[in-house]
């Protein structure tokens, strides 16, 4: 059954779309990631205008997230205060990439763009995670030769000497605001242009950078993601006119379904198991996207709409 | 069927005026309105016509001229870059030919070019300053990714003469088509020379929630910006209630 995409302006299988929301949303469900990094690239081989895929991603990503964070916000594991600062700097950030991207767009380079941006941080964030999973597997396969003498909570490093020093009671941290506002701020320029959240991104950063405790760092992240996707969505729909509700609604319909059934699935599988799935998959994502890059296109030319869009 | 009575209604018609027996072209569409609704997957229109006398039928589909933009891959640093770029003023968003016979059998190619009948025959101005590429090039790429997408003809089409006199043709329009006012360009050639044209409209025009949909995301940009987060906030919230245990 085929319908017609009024923004896209193509007709596509609803199926395939539902199909494609669902396993996605599987994923989501089962690795407790937003999937905006493997529904954006999909869209697009699909044949969906990169820009379409970006702008229609962020409206699905705002559902995906305020459906996971309410589930954090009941166990309290959501650090407000730190996620209206992230959330400050996203806003700015959104701002800039979403005009950054309508530059890029003018100049013909924003699918390359958006393609190096993930080989780079796909690159980065599967492998650090494939080494770090891979060896607490091999680790916890050893057997635990006891607590190894206790953990301080946190190093101290010139990090802690930015002034604006701010208490994140929910964190345990005593910071400088500068840190998370600035965190937020790339968080939001690279989530506009790559259409994804940036969770992948934002809860590695949180744990290493900022030195949150774990137990707060997705409930937060997820409290930011809605309102820097919130105003993404809002800026590609005003600036780009590239928010095609009816494919995003689509998409969000199988992706309820299938992260309900991945999130299920998930309680049968081992932590550490579950990260080297994900990291695998996130590098066959940065994989394929970096061959295309490299490898002699069969077709040297592309049209785009001359002049004003 | 229903194809049938229309071309045999047009035939009587042709019939009951005699008076006008000059006329030694009558062509007509099946439709001149084509909806693209929420369910559209592409659609063909019956052309269908009469001749007076000896001669070839040629159809020429054109879709409205748009501006476009060409741009060339290069490798830079190893990785493949959009290097150059080709400006064309204005190239028909569809075009299409059908023919009874052959172009190059009807007619030579001066008159071609002085009607644009057949993608060579059609008049671009291409600008570039590209040093990579020259325009020929460049207008080989724009034909080639036009017939990619189904909206340039691959081929000059058949059309068949039933008896001496009746011609049809099926039109396709695939489901990508771009909206607007196409012509559809009727020649009756003899001798290598255009004896008579006729020219009809045919209106693609989006139809329904589709369009209310695309006019709306435009003119009302930031409403729809609104909606389309409150939309998908609330199906987020209610999926996480739904499936709260």
């Amino acid at each position: 059954m085929q319908i017609y995409l009024p923004i896209a302006e193509m007709s596509v299988n609803v199926f395939l779309i539902l199909g494609l929301g669902g396993g996605v949303g599987l994923m989501s469900g089962l690795f407790g990631v937003g999937g905006g990094f493997l529904m954006t690239p999909l869209l697009i081989f699909l044949g969906i205008p990169p820009a379409v895929s970006v702008g229609t991603e962020a409206a699905q990503i705002v559902a995906s997230s305020v459906s996971g964070v309410l589930a954090h916000w009941r166990r309290g594991n959501v650090d407000i205060k730190m996620g209206l600062i992230l959330t400050a700097g996203g806003f700015v950030g959104s701002f800039g990439g979403v005009e950054l991207f309508k530059w890029l767009r003018g100049l013909g380079q924003v699918d390359l763009v958006i393609a190096l941006c993930y080989v780079v941080f796909l690159g980065i964030v599967g492998g650090l995670m494939f080494v770090e999973s891979v060896q607490s597997l091999v680790k916890s396969k050893r057997m635990t030769e006891s607590g190894a003498g206790r953990k301080k909570l946190h190093q101290h490093t010139w990090i802690h000497g930015l002034p604006f020093k701010v208490r994140f009671r929910r964190s345990k941290l005593y910071i400088s605001a500068v840190l998370p506002l600035s965190l937020g701020l790339l968080v939001g320029v690279l989530a506009a242009i790559m259409g994804v959240g940036g969770g992948f991104i934002m809860v590695p950063a949180m744990i290493y950078l900022l030195g949150m405790p774990t137990s707060v760092v997705v409930g937060t992240s997820l409290f930011q993601i809605i309102f820097v996707t919130a105003n993404s969505t809002f800026l590609h729909a005003t600036r780009n006119f590239t928010v095609d509700i009816v494919l995003a609604l689509l998409l969000l319909l199988g992706g309820v379904i299938g992260a309900q059934v991945g999130a299920k699935m998930s309680v049968r599988l081992k932590g550490e198991q579950l990260r080297v799935l994900l990291a695998i998959i996130v590098l066959a994502v940065c994989a394929k996207l970096g061959v295309d890059l490299i490898t002699t296109p069969e077709e040297m030319f592309t049209l785009g709409a001359g002049g004003k869009h | 069927m229903r194809m049938l009575v229309v071309l045999f209604l047009a035939l009587a018609s042709m019939a009951t005026a005699p008076a006008r027996a000059a006329d030694p072209l009558v062509a007509d569409l099946s439709k001149h309105l084509v909806a693209i609704t929420t369910g559209f997957a592409g659609t063909d229109v019956l052309l269908f016509g009469a001749v007076d006398g000896e001669g070839e039928v040629v159809v020429v589909v054109r879709g409205p001229s748009k501006a476009e933009i060409i741009r060339r891959k290069d490798r830079q640093a190893g990785i493949w870059i959009n290097s150059g770029n080709a400006q064309v003023e204005a190239a028909p968003s569809f075009y299409r030919v059908a023919s009874t016979r052959p172009l190059t059998e009807i007619a030579p190619t001066a008159v071609l070019d002085r009607h644009q009948i057949g993608l060579d025959h059609l008049d671009l101005s291409i600008d570039t300053s590209d040093s990579g590429a020259d325009q020929a090039t460049y207008r080989d790429a724009l034909m080639r990714l036009k017939q990619k997408k189904g909206l340039y003809g691959e081929k000059v089409e058949q059309i068949g003469f039933m008896s001496h006199r009746l011609f049809r043709t099926e039109l396709h329009f695939p489901a990508n088509v771009p909206v607007g006012t196409y012509l559809v360009e009727v020649y009756l050639m003899q001798d290598g020379d255009v004896v008579s044209a006729q020219t009809t409209p045919l209106v693609i025009s989006k139809i329904g929630i589709g369009a209310d949909v695309f006019d709306f995301a435009h003119q009302q940009a930031a409403a729809y910006g609104l909606i389309a987060i409150a939309l998908a906030a609330a199906a987020g919230w209610l999926a996480a209630v739904a499936f709260k245990k």
